[in-house]
């Protein structure tokens, strides 16, 4: 028994396959969706969605969006999304820094430039984080690449 | 009859402008090739977009959802995005949008504004007299759904705040490389009946079996989907007309190379037969003149 579980993101689809159980972080905390889940409509968090297959796990970090649970399918609609495998370490800390280095010089809290930069730091926090914990072959540093 | 010389140059400078017209071409056929994969790529998040959009219209008491549905009693003003390119030598495409866009809206009852997506658009709808409230031009070539977000984001507000009833949108939808449509679609109040932007989606589940737990309320999401999805549906109209764009350059080219080499043609021959003629009247001259000398 499993469930068909789809990510797209706008530019592209990133997962596709039939899976035994997605946990997501959903609105009100992470959620564990197993085949013939009742539906249910939910904004994503920050975070990372893990799909289990077998014995073996593939690991997305996702930036926000909305997931759509029927009990066959399993659709997330996320604002980006990327396998852990796929994540530039090296771009995600620059980004990281650019974004740092821009709030210490001090953005007017209620603009929308604040809003980006903030937004452009948690997504890179987000997927360094992702990176350096659930990469496979973890024995390379995440720093040096 | 022009010199040899002036007829040298004039072959020349045909050929120099074949050269060009032939190097647009290939960086058209290029582009063309990249935009028709960024619509492929898009296409997949608006169909399911769309879906969950029905199966959420298809739950009861889906009358008051949400505003951004809600047809409007009387429409006073109307907010018309144009989706063109910023550059030119692309045959007729620009023009197209523009005469479609007078010939749809110059007529319109109520006020008309404008929102131009691309510089030659945007000058030719300054200089036909529209009010154009905004100008969004120099999209990158392959903009990301974040360049383009803004635009679907201020249609939107302009909508929510009353200012506009109505928000269509005037694009060219790409068939194949010798046929792109200019179309209207009307972008809001979003209509779930017909078909959308989305054509050809597939409906893979069978639609919700209970009623949907929303999470954290149907509100919420809502506000997030629709605006998001409205923002799609120009996205996805942004990058069928660069698709529509560069296939328009690319026939326009190569119907400029192909008129370049007639003309080359023509003018070699035409060029030919005066130099021969000189080269008869030189040896004439010579003939004439050595007979002379003998006759002497």
């Amino acid at each position: 028994m499993t469930i068909r579980c789809e990510i797209v993101s706008q530019d592209r689809t990133v997962f596709v396959g039939d899976v035994d159980i997605v946990v997501l972080p959903g609105a009100a905390g992470e959620m564990g969706i197993l085949p013939k889940h009742a539906p249910v409509l939910t904004t994503l968090k920050f975070g990372v969605i893990k799909v289990r297959k077998g014995g073996k796990e593939e690991v997305f970090t996702v930036a926000g969006g909305i997931a759509e649970v029927q009990p066959d399918i399993i659709t997330v609609l996320a604002d980006a999304a990327e396998n852990v495998e796929e994540i530039d370490v090296a771009r995600a800390d620059a980004a990281r820094v650019r974004a740092e280095e821009a709030l210490a010089r001090g953005v007017p809290s209620d603009t929308d430039d604040y809003l980006k930069i903030e937004a452009a730091l948690r997504k890179s926090n987000l997927r360094l984080d992702a990176a350096r914990r659930y990469r496979k072959n973890n024995n390379r540093s995440p720093y040096s690449e | 009859m022009a010199s040899a010389r002036e007829m040298r140059l004039r072959i020349k400078s045909v050929k120099n402008i074949s050269q060009v017209t032939r190097a647009l071409e290939t960086v058209s056929a290029s582009k063309v090739r990249k935009a028709i994969n960024a619509v492929m790529a898009t296409r997949s998040y608006a169909t399911k977009a769309w879906q969950v959009l029905r199966h959420v219209a298809e739950q009861p008491g889906r009358n008051s959802l949400h505003p951004l549905l809600a047809k409007r009693n009387s429409v006073n003003n109307t907010l018309v995005l144009v989706i063109t390119g910023d550059r030119g030598l692309a045959g007729a495409y620009n023009s197209n949008v523009i005469r479609f866009t007078a010939q749809r809206f110059d007529s319109n009852v109520v006020p008309v504004k404008y929102i131009a997506v691309g510089r030659k658009g945007r000058d030719l709808l300054i200089r036909r007299g529209k009010k154009v409230i905004a100008d969004f031009s120099n999209l990158p070539a392959a903009p990301s759904f974040a360049d383009v977000s803004a635009v679907g984001r201020l249609a939107v507000e302009e909508f929510k705040t009353g200012v506009v009833d109505e928000v269509y949108l005037v694009y060219t939808s790409f068939v194949n490389m010798g046929r792109q449509i200019t179309t209207v679609k009307k972008l809001l109040p979003l209509e779930l009946e017909g078909e959308g932007l989305v054509r050809d989606f597939e409906h893979k589940s069978a639609g919700p079996t209970a009623a949907y737990e929303y999470e954290p309320d149907m509100r919420v999401i809502l506000d997030e989907i629709i605006p998001r999805f409205t923002a799609l549906q120009v996205y996805q109209a942004v990058l069928e007309s660069q698709a529509s764009e560069h296939a328009a350059r690319m026939v326009a080219m190569r119907n400029a190379t192909d008129n370049a080499k007639e003309l080359v043609g023509a003018l070699q021959l035409a060029y030919n037969k005066v130099r021969q003629q000189g080269i008869t009247n030189d040896i004439l001259d010579i003939v004439g003149g050595a007979e002379a000398l003998a006759a002497k």
